[in-house]
């Protein structure tokens, strides 16, 4: 669609290229991210970690520490005052070790001082005894190994059946596959501040994703009552899901209650990478067999993921990892085992595409494998198995919304190919090192689809609450919604203008003191927490009907935005009637409800699909093993395009994320310990790795009961870009490259 | 802890004798990280980077004199890419455009690491590097200042004040091997660069032992093999160059990559720039 090549418009509305409100401080450096947040008599906080992957904690001795000259508190496990443990889905995480350590960087202590650095050497200077044991690292061992955890090691066996487990297709393929540990990285490590407040309470100031899980855990952990903990929305730099789980939270709180005064607390690059979850490393294997007409007859899976020590959201990405494992395309038998387990690597959570990344990549390579034993070309294959509407999930869930398959992959197909590379040394593989010429490169193309379930799942109670407050004519939206650079600041906008006609609508603080927005993941904050804001916006224009229709003794009707009486004597436009007048709409939004999945892994557990498909297409140096990419085309069911430009920028970032874990980002483990915690060896693609990304078409389905037809769009972009681009790369070379990221020398060995 | 400036290298002599202990901050793109990273402890820090003397390079017949501080960025583009192209070439895989704006090269000379990009460049070239101290001068070659992994054999009141670098007549080649298109750590890189009026070649290996080499082995014997009037080389000779650059090579596994790619990629990249010099004779 040709919307997609458009300026910036001025208008505002949905379905417009509105400009975001904070675009301008952002780019101009002005915008407060939550570690420019300061304040006066402000102490620092600083967090000992475990150097070890399983140790036993013998003893701990902060004297000397502590005696140091600008140091405020030490505090250690002894000094949580409520629950020493948390957890974004189950709590089985100590806020800080008590009796072991079980991953390296586990949090043993925490320091508040004066200077960052005072508080950095006084961490130094505590004095840990530890009895090192034997780390657990393996994830396949871990099912039966010792437990490591009082819980166990299986954070979750989960089984799927649908169909006849006997059935078989003529066509057999079969693969081991592996993904190896992205970080989401995002670019403002973690940070905040609190403040102890007089009334014995607390106020958190922090990066989240997720006030209200924030808020629960940290009053628990603080034995505080509800109301005593308040979270407010500091600056986000990024989140991408590593934000979800609480990391310094309860430790900001903790000593700024001990001290009596604000703390604040920033880790540095290195700390960060310790300091939150990564995507869950996976090992899977597939069977899948069709019919000599191709179509699929039954997919096998054993999915393994690490949850690394602390089960965190490993459960649910476990069910979106197994759930959506064969992709987007009708599968009418299926045997789908998967475990979530514990082990002494670090904790790994949710990071967009949350489950359904490491699948894809297995099932596409799996596809593609089907396709060449067909000898069908890879589109055509897939598009005979492509879902529809009225086909069912192996989970039995039927697809009641949209599901236009078939319409991303055919527009995807017949968007052009690129030319060969024209230009220089610098744009071939090997970029600014000028390692390769015209005559070392081969070509390839590789094309993968993608399902993704959109919001939360398996029965939980998700929702969104929201106010439309007009004070005077005035609009302020309050939500506890967390922008973390997805864009709903902007989508807030375009909501009210288009129901109430008013532009410049107020966003108020983002923070507790109205209920839960849920999180922003999952895909899902257009859909609950935009539709939270357009039914409080709703609620006010029927307020309003109701005034106009009292005080005029006639009955008005909305007509666009306009309010119209029912003999037609008069009309008045929602904005100017809205002058002079106040109203506070308080709403809370539901998706429909999703069930828990039975013994067979069957139930209707989701409540709407998202479909995409990636082309890549690569020059690949085969002798050195490394890799172009040259374009990557996209197709998208996106059900309606709200912001055009902001929707193409999820879809760039999306897809560099993608590029990322194809061929670039993985945290390389050595017994547990990161080796890589930096960005001088995680290497995120730079803008000489991103091709240009073109959008071959947006599909426009309205999807029924989601607000303005809109589906999530901000996680399809990563989940088939990365099987994408190795397919091209297979395409180009003949390796199998059954772990992702390759690396050069897979190519060459 | 003391932070000093040093407005000239008079004063920066001074400033080092009063108190050796003191660390020289220029661009600090090293130096930062291993503060941040608390692996250095500095007591006092004396920052160069505003002595104009050290911020000059002037060209003189055969070579340049390149000032320590002058960075990256100003190798990279201007009248010194044309003049050393290979340097040039190997300081645009440095980093960022911001890193390249503050590194120099007398810091990526200093910090000696076997990755340091320019270093294969300025070993094939046989520059020399001018230190200074109070009491005096000295010269000493790329491979006499470099002595191991991060390790230089500069005295502590001394300082890197200047490099020689002959300006030669033919073709330079600079090759680095990374899993990113830029901004990366090299995996393996390779300098060649030639006199076509000297009838030399010059070879030096990065990444593939404990400081950058020459590979005078493959020097030696690729020169017999060239025709240096018609730039060619004999094809017969190939595969045996490329061994030699093999042997030269001793490198280490690590998580940026195993010893055996790095021992494959270093041949491919000598076989490479020596067919970007020199035609194959049939």
């Amino acid at each position: 669609m040709s919307l997609l090549e458009e300026g910036i418009a001025s208008a505002a509305g949905v379905g417009v290229s509105a400009t975001r409100p904070d675009g301008k401080e952002k780019a101009r450096g002005d915008f407060l991210f939550s570690n420019d947040l300061s304040s006066e008599d402000m102490l620092w906080g600083q967090t000992l970690r475990s150097p070890y992957p399983s140790a036993k904690i013998r003893k701990i001795d902060f004297s000397q520490a502590l005696a140091m000259d600008g140091v405020h508190a030490i505090l250690t496990a002894d000094d949580v005052p409520g629950e020493n443990i948390f957890g974004l889905e189950h709590p089985d995480q100590p806020v800080l070790a008590f009796d072991l350590v079980r991953y390296v960087g586990e949090p043993v202590a925490i320091v508040a001082a004066n200077h960052p650095e005072v508080a950095k050497k006084a961490a130094d200077a505590i004095y840990v005894d530890y009895e090192e044991l034997d780390p657990l690292v393996n994830s396949q061992k871990a099912i039966k190994a010792a437990p490591i955890h009082p819980e166990g090691n299986i954070i979750r066996h989960l089984v799927i059946k649908h169909g006849d487990p006997d059935a078989i297709g003529n066509i057999i393929v079969e693969g081991e596959y592996e993904v190896g540990m992205q970080d989401q990285a995002f670019l403002g490590t973690e940070s905040g501040i609190a403040f102890p407040s007089a009334d014995g309470g607390v106020d958190l100031h922090i990066s989240t994703q997720w006030l209200h899980s924030d808020k629960d855990q940290v009053a628990s952990a603080l034995n505080l009552p509800d109301d005593l903990v308040r979270v407010t929305l500091a600056g986000v730099g990024g989140a991408f899901g590593g934000r979800e789980d609480v990391s310094m939270h309860v430790h900001l709180c903790m000593l700024a209650m001990h001290t009596g005064r604000p703390v604040k607390m920033v880790y540095d690059r290195n700390e960060s990478f310790l300091g939150h979850v990564h995507r869950h490393p996976a090992k899977i294997w597939f069977r899948h067999s069709a019919d000599e007409s191709g179509l699929l007859v039954k997919v096998e899976a054993k999915v393994v993921l690490d949850g690394g020590a602390y089960a965190s959201t490993t459960s649910a990405v476990l069910a979106n990892a197994c759930c959506f494992s064969v992709g987007p395309y009708r599968v009418p038998n299926a045997v789908i085992e998967g475990w979530g387990v514990r082990t002494n690597n670090p904790p790994c959570g949710a990071m967009r595409g949350f489950g359904n990344v490491q699948t894809c990549f297995a099932a596409e390579a799996q596809m593609d494998k089907l396709a060449k034993a067909l000898s069908l070309d890879p589109v055509e294959f897939r598009l005979l198995n492509a879902l529809e509407t009225g086909d069912t999930l192996i989970t039995g869930q039927e697809i009641t919304g949209t599901a236009p398959v078939k319409e991303v992959l055919t527009s995807l197909a017949e968007y052009p190919l690129p030319e060969p590379i024209k230009s220089g040394l610098l744009d071939l593989p090997g970029g600014t090192g000028r390692t390769t010429d015209k005559s070392h490169v081969k070509r390839g193309v590789g094309y993968a689809a993608s399902i993704k379930n959109l919001m939360f799942s398996e029965g939980f109670d998700d929702f969104s609450e929201a106010r439309c407050i007009i004070s005077d004519g005035e609009v302020l939206i309050k939500s506890a919604c967390v922008e973390v650079g997805q864009g709903f600041v902007t989508l807030v906008g375009q909501i009210v203008e288009e129901t109430l006609g008013i532009t410049d609508a107020t966003i108020l603080p983002v923070d507790t003191s109205i209920g839960s927005a849920g999180s922003t993941s999952a895909s899902r904050q257009t859909w609950m927490s935009g539709g939270a804001v357009l039914k409080a916006c709703e609620a006010v224009v029927n307020a309003l009907i109701i005034d106009l229709s009292s005080e005029n003794g006639v009955a008005y009707d909305k007509s666009g935005l306009n309010l119209v009486s029912k003999d037609g004597s008069h009309s008045i436009d929602i904005a100017t009637a809205l002058q002079g007048r106040n109203y506070d709409e308080h709403v809370t939004h539901r998706h429909k409800r999703t069930f828990p999945l039975d013994h067979n892994g069957q139930g209707n557990a989701h409540v709407s699909f998202a479909f995409a498909a990636h082309r890549a297409v690569v020059d690949v140096d085969e002798e050195l093993g490394l890799v172009r990419v040259v374009e990557i085309a996209t197709s998208q069911d996106v059900g309606r395009v709200l912001n055009p430009v902001q929707a193409r920028g999820q879809i760039e970032g999306g897809i560099a994320q993608g590029l990322g874990l194809a061929l670039l980002e993985d945290l390389v483990l050595n017994n547990g310990k990161i080796l890589n915690a930096n960005f001088t060896d995680y290497l995120l693609p730079t803008s000489m790795d991103i091709p240009p990304i073109k959008i071959a078409s947006l599909i426009e389905q309205s999807e029924p009961g989601a607000p303005f037809g809109a589906k999530g769009i901000g996680e399809p972009p990563v989940i088939s870009s990365t099987p994408a681009i190795i397919s091209a790369v297979r395409n180009a070379t003949g390796k199998k490259l059954n772990r992702v990221p390759i690396k050069p020398e897979d190519l060459v060995f | 802890m003391d932070f000093l400036i040093a407005s000239s290298t008079e004063d920066l002599c001074e400033l080092l004798a009063e108190d050796p202990t003191r660390q020289l901050l220029a661009g600090g793109t090293d130096f930062m990280v291993e503060v941040n990273f608390r692996h250095r402890d500095v007591s006092g820090v004396i920052a160069i980077d505003r002595i104009e003397d050290l911020k000059q390079w002037r060209h003189d017949g055969d070579s340049v004199l390149i000032g320590s501080c002058v960075t990256y960025r100003e190798i990279e583009r201007g009248p010194l890419s044309t003049l050393i192209p290979a340097l040039a070439q190997s300081a645009r895989t440095i980093g960022s455009p911001q890193i390249r704006n503050t590194g120099t090269i007398g810091g990526n000379l200093a910090t000696a690491s076997p990755a340091g990009d320019m270093i294969p460049v300025l070993l094939a070239l046989g520059a020399l590097v001018n230190i200074r101290s109070k009491s005096g001068t000295r010269q000493l070659q790329v491979d006499e200042l470099i002595t191991g992994v991060k390790t230089n054999s500069l005295q502590e009141d001394e300082f890197i004040e200047s490099v020689r670098v002959p300006v030669l007549r033919g073709p330079q080649e600079f090759l680095k091997v990374g899993p990113r298109n830029a901004m990366v750590i090299s995996v393996t890189s390779l300098a060649m660069v030639t006199d076509i009026d000297k009838e030399y070649i010059g070879i030096a290996l990065g990444s593939v032992s404990a400081s950058p080499c020459r590979s005078k082995e493959a020097e030696y014997f690729i020169s017999e093999n060239i025709d240096w009037n018609n730039m060619t080389v004999q094809s017969g000779a190939i595969e045996n160059f490329e061994r030699l650059i093999r042997e030269s090579a001793n490198p280490i596994d690590d998580h940026r990559s195993s010893s055996a790619y790095r021992t494959h990629t270093i041949g491919v990249l000598g076989r490479r720039a020596l067919f970007r010099i020199f035609r194959l004779e049939n």
